[in-house]
């Protein structure tokens, strides 16, 4: 069906263009994203239900990273600030980490994982089974109905993952710094408080959302454009996951420096 | 209303070195059941893609109550496309949603109808096609034959003007392709809307055929009733036809 002339993969021109035109498709995609997203009819009851699959139903795995991170970071500070009697920065350290940086990667990170790979697998074995095809067919725009309501949903969820990340961080922080490293749970609050700013909040909120739209778009793009049945389905869940990671971290390196 | 529905204009459509159509020419008479018949991989689900505006062609035009639709922007094509209902190779059902759902679909994204005349009407299609008391099973509990039957339920539901067939019969036993032909007939012979089948099914085909054009090497070779072909002296026909054959057998003959 298709052409069979040998192409060379490994030339890294080739490379270079194939990724520069996977980024244009992707940019494509998110323009037809914000148009439908504000064009009537309006999707509300696709957008609450990837809003639970995307939100309610990553919390817990969300929250159990969140405590662990954060308990991890106070023992960790715990032993370097010890060396010099600045224990009482345990708590303004976790709460920085959280809010400002591991509250919004990590949350990306497990949403990726969990709700990422199962948007790319389900489009990509609705494209091979000509479900995506049969919507166009009816007149529907694909993209409406199967990208919109997912990142819209990523878009609002991440952020509030990211705060519910955030405060069991610092919960966890406050149990293995005050409760079993015995650090004084005066200093460890008080830190907080005239450490941590409302912006650092908000700029972590605001990576979080960006992430939402970088990490459902991507999964999206890759499931949308599945080819070669299941093998393609699994290729593309792959790809998905490894490029939306990848592409959290990067921007959040660019995110970061703009902001702080 | 014209006796043409759909006028296939030398479409060509290549695939990088492959040229899958070469120049289709192709008039599917209004109100009957045309087939075009050619062996797998050889470009019909290409054609039916083309049609559809699933594919966009090299050149050619195709001509849809009198719009030549090749060159529509996508808002226009979705208004052609609201004259057609597709069943799909595989039925193509929404695996996330229930028969009711699925067969509902069109219903609620294209109409203002209520939930009861929604409820009515889905029904009505259930039991045309034989699934009455199925409707809150998921497409993955259901067999091939009844996923398509309900495919075609979702496929008429709109009552199209043109109903397209992706290879209705693959992948089906003998019994089971029977049944589907007899539900395309039977429906066509009641709603006389334009169906247009492909298959390499033959035999089930000239079951239901009004007309059937032969596709090979990226042409229609031959069009004309399934009595005409049976007739044909073109070599390629003649050896689609006597594939179909089975030495010593009689139930093979045409």
């Amino acid at each position: 069906m298709y052409s069979k002339k040998p192409i060379n993969y490994y030339s890294p021109f080739l490379q270079i263009t194939k990724a520069l035109k996977e980024l244009g498709s992707i940019g494509a995609m998110f323009l037809e994203t914000v148009y439908q997203t504000f064009r009537k009819p309006f999707k509300l009851n696709y957008i609450f239900k990837q809003m639970e699959f995307i939100g309610v139903n990553s919390s817990v795995i969300v929250i159990i990273t969140g405590v662990f991170t954060g308990m991890v970071l106070a023992l960790q500070s715990y032993h370097g600030f010890r060396k010099f009697g600045g224990e009482g920065l345990v708590g303004a350290t976790v709460a920085l980490s959280m809010t400002r940086e591991l509250g919004p990667v990590l949350t990306a990170l497990m949403v990726t994982g969990r709700a990422g790979s199962a948007m790319a697998a389900e489009l990509g074995t609705m494209r091979v089974t000509e479900q995506i095809d049969a919507l166009t067919v009816m007149a529907l725009n694909p993209v409406k109905y199967l990208v919109v309501p997912r990142v819209v949903a990523a878009f609002f969820m991440l952020p509030v993952l990211t705060i519910i990340s955030d405060f069991v961080g610092i919960i966890g922080g406050y149990i293995v710094g005050v409760k079993l490293l015995g650090i004084n749970e005066g200093a460890f609050i008080t830190k907080i408080i005239k450490h941590l700013d409302l912006d650092d909040i908000y700029n972590g909120l605001i990576k979080a959302a960006c992430f939402g739209i970088i990490l459902s778009l991507v999964s999206c793009y890759k499931g949308f454009y599945t080819s070669g049945g299941a093998e393609g389905v699994g290729r593309s869940t792959t790809e998905a996951v490894v490029v939306s990671s990848v592409s959290i971290l990067i921007s959040d390196y660019v995110l970061t420096s703009l902001m702080f | 209303m014209e006796d043409v529905a759909i006028r296939i204009v030398d479409l060509q459509k290549s695939f990088g070195e492959q040229r899958v159509l070469d120049g289709i020419n192709l008039e599917v008479e209004a109100g009957k059941i045309t087939v075009i018949i050619g062996k797998s991989g050889g470009g019909k689900s290409v054609l039916l893609k083309n049609v559809i505006g699933l594919i966009k062609p090299d050149s050619g035009e195709i001509w849809i109550d009198g719009v030549e639709t090749t060159s529509l922007s996508e808002r226009d094509m979705n208004n052609i496309r609201m004259k057609f209902g597709m069943l799909f190779q595989e039925a193509a059902l929404f695996d996330s949603m229930d028969l009711f759902d699925n067969v509902a679909f069109p219903l609620r994204e294209h109409t203002k109808m209520s939930e009861n005349e929604i409820t009515s009407t889905v029904e009505e299609r259930l039991k045309q096609v034989g699934l009455t008391g199925f409707s809150e099973k998921m497409p993955s509990e259901l067999s091939g034959g009844m996923r398509k039957r309900v495919g075609l339920a979702r496929a008429l539901v709109l009552d199209p003007e043109i109903i397209l067939f992706d290879e209705p019969t693959s992948a089906l036993d003998p019994i089971i392709s029977l049944t589907i032909l007899d539900l395309i007939k039977q429906t066509q012979t009641y709603f006389k809307k334009t169906y247009l089948v492909i298959s390499h099914d033959i035999l089930g085909m000239f079951r239901i055929a009004d007309k059937v054009a032969m596709l090979y090497n990226g042409k229609i070779i031959e069009y004309g009733t399934p009595h005409d072909i049976k007739r044909s002296t073109n070599e390629a026909t003649k050896e689609f036809l006597n594939a179909t054959k089975i030495p010593g057998f009689t139930g093979g003959d045409l």
